[in-house]
């Protein structure tokens, strides 16, 4: 038998993390050894990360599943003739049967985990560029009627409506402008940035292009946190391919339209997802925060108008403009349209990557995807839209994944981390830990976020050691870090604070019950 | 990490290779952290002399940004998460675990040069943690048998047997 058959061994760095490139080794060397043809081709990961490394046999009745696959289970794969899709325990059957992967709504993700990351051409073959193309042909007036039609907010957490921003910038007149990719996802929890970009890197491209085109900017920026060495690698091998291939240049997809990309990597400070601390990084300074207004749409990059978008929006933007507002705008529920990539991590049994449309529980995401925790003990906790998010005890499930029901339990979806906790948490040091973060990362230009971290976690180190009279200057400090910091940062450290403190109050005097004990 | 030791030639032709960025600053340090392992402070005059900024600002970025180190770093470098959804997974007790069976310290290097194990939040790897960033490379579910390999300056691959 000559005939070659495709393999996918995912490239994305989680599976990476557990040993994809010594598989996909494995598997090649096994292949040569019994004369098969096999072409590997390393996608992205297909969002079921519990089992990874997942490799995937193309086979008539569509793709095959196997995982989690180890170097050592290759010999005995080969031999239950996986190649066809053979009976073996690692067996999963068809991946887009797995009920994981088909119950979820996949718009943003649609290609991530199946096509080949950087070629353009499984890129086109799998609907790509056709926004594009389409955009070209708009004002950008139309372009950006479209985008404010289909309802997205920004998607990095603040939820702002990004049909608004991009109509202020193409308001602003100026000799440049520029769309800048907020890539500096620094949320604990997510990983919905990093896995398109490492997995489809050409939606981000192709999301920027059409930003570009809607506004009259000519030069964008990624900025891309130093922590995602792979997305860094995959992105730049995407733009110099993208370059090459007309999408970006001087005339981008045959347009008279001009647009070229550079990415930039921060440096390890999570301010820089504040979209002005970003701006002040890229032009090479300290990320302090700017005082708005005036606002970055208006003077943002070297002062000039700007669009600061997360990379979800931006990929998202592409599937938007092919399939039309309307289309995209049938997704989700209440103010909140469209799908939400949520990522579901921490202490979890089946963590992964799940997109679905706005309007799903927690309880359903947690218990029907995830299977509950990954250690078995029983769920305690779980801490949604990163670290400035709110930890939901088991009587909150029910709220459904949306930003104004979310706001409404005094928490937020941000970018749609999830962290499960089970019983072995402690919220009193979560809540330390609060603070404590925000010591660390704040920028310093304000006072209540500078100041009012540290003295939080004084505070919570005696509440912690039981003088429990603390909590009320623990409660007095939050109010006023909400009230007045200067941005998110110092204004949302109270949320995991302060719910921890209302969801979980036995966590909060267990010294002093303890010492009333003896 | 193989990196050399500072060369002032060396890393003025790094700043002018990459001074005609805007925003030059951040690219001109990584590139020299890639080079050196570090940030040297001689490295200050030279970069505000290239972009024209005080040495005040440039002192500044430096040291804002956690990534940039100021002294050689070990042979071995981790990065070990210590952010919310690593903790949910343990990655606390690692740390005791590294301070309690090897006497490695958090965010230092040891005496003999050989380990650098320093703090970051987060890397994205979630689901699968701990995690952490051992050279360069990902590794998830991280756990005390990974560390004590790295301690010992034995590899940390669980697969490769």
């Amino acid at each position: 038998m000559s005939t070659s058959i495709k393999i996918y061994v995912p490239r994305d760095a989680a599976a990476l993390s557990v040993g994809a490139n010594r598989v996909a080794t494995a598997i090649a060397n096994e292949a040569k050894k019994r004369g098969q043809a096999v072409e590997i081709i390393r996608n992205g990961s297909r969002g079921m990360l519990w089992l990874e490394p997942l490799v995937e046999i193309e086979t008539a009745k569509g793709r095959v599943a196997f995982g989690p696959v180890r170097p050592k289970d290759v010999a005995s794969l080969f031999e239950a003739g996986f190649l066809t899709g053979g009976a073996h325990a690692l067996n999963l059957g068809l991946t887009e049967e797995i009920p994981f992967f088909k119950n979820q709504e996949r718009l943003t993700f649609a290609r991530v985990g199946v096509i080949d990351p950087l070629s353009v051409d499984d890129y086109i073959a799998h609907g790509g560029f056709v926004g594009l193309k389409k955009a070209v042909t708009m004002t950008g007036a139309a372009i950006v009627q479209e985008v404010a039609d289909s309802g997205l907010r920004g998607r990095g957490g603040a939820g702002f409506p990004t049909g608004i921003k991009w109509k202020t910038v193409l308001g602003a007149e100026a000799d440049q402008k520029y769309i800048v990719c907020n890539a500096d996802e620094g949320d604990s929890g997510t990983f919905a940035d990093r896995m398109l970009m490492e997995g489809d890197p050409y939606t981000l491209i192709e999301g920027m292009a059409i930003a570009s085109v809607a506004v009259g900017a000519t030069k964008g920026f990624i900025y891309l946190r130093s922590e995602y060495p792979h997305a860094y690698q995959t992105l730049l091998e995407a733009i110099r391919t993208a370059r090459a291939a007309r999408w970006l240049g001087s005339a981008i997809g045959g347009s008279s339209y001009a647009f070229d990309l550079e990415v930039r990597l921060g440096a390890g400070a999570y301010i820089c997802g504040e979209e002005t601390s970003l701006l002040e990084s890229l032009e090479g300074k300290r990320a302090i925060v700017r005082a708005k207004p005036p606002l970055p749409a208006l003077k943002g990059l070297f002062g000039k108008p700007t669009i600061v978008n997360n990379v979800m929006s931006l990929a998202t933007i592409p599937w938007i403009m092919a399939n039309g507002a309307k289309a995209y705008a049938d997704f989700g529920m209440g103010r909140s349209r469209g799908t939400l990539p949520i990522q579901l991590a921490g202490n979890i049994k089946q963590g992964g990557l799940i997109e679905k449309a706005f309007g799903v529980s927690l309880r359903e995401i947690i218990q029907t995807y995830g299977g509950g925790t990954h250690s078995g003990r029983s769920f305690r906790a779980v801490q949604v839209g990163g670290p400035l998010g709110a930890y939901f005890p088991e009587s909150l499930l029910d709220t459904p994944m949306d930003y104004e029901a979310m706001a409404a339990k005094k928490g937020l979806l941000g970018h749609g981390g999830m962290v499960v906790f089970d019983d072995t948490v402690d919220l009193a040091q979560q809540a330390r830990f609060a603070f404590e973060f925000c010591a660390k990362e704040s920028c310093g230009k304000c006072t209540p976020c500078r100041i009012g971290a540290t003295r939080g976690v004084e505070t919570m180190d005696k509440v912690i050691a039981g003088d429990t009279s603390k909590l009320a200057l623990i409660d007095d400090l939050c109010h006023l870090m909400t009230d007045a910091s200067l941005c998110a940062m110092g204004g949302l450290t109270p949320v995991p604070v302060m719910s921890a403190m209302t969801h979980f109050p036995d966590d909060f005097n267990r010294a002093s019950k303890r010492m009333a004990a003896e | 990490m193989d990196s050399m030791s500072w060369d002032d030639a060396v890393a003025s032709s790094i700043v002018n290779e990459y001074k005609h960025l805007a925003g030059a600053t951040l690219p001109i340090l990584h590139a020299l952290q890639e080079n050196f392992g570090y940030v040297d402070k001689r490295a200050v005059p030279l970069i505000a002399d290239a972009l024209n900024m005080s040495k005040a600002e440039i002192f500044g970025a430096i040291t804002f940004y956690h990534d940039f180190r100021h002294e050689p770093a070990g042979q071995t470098v981790v990065k070990l998460c210590r952010a919310e959804a690593c903790q949910s997974m343990g990655c606390e007790s690692l740390v005791a675990h590294l301070k309690d069976a090897h006497g490695v310290e958090i965010n230092a290097t040891t005496p003999d040069g050989r380990l650098t194990v320093e703090t970051v939040y987060c890397l994205g790897n979630c689901a699968l943690g701990p995690a952490a960033l051992i050279n360069g490379e990902l590794v998830g579910r991280v756990d005390e048998e990974v560390l004590d390999a790295v301690c010992k300056g034995q590899s940390h691959d669980r697969m490769a047997g």
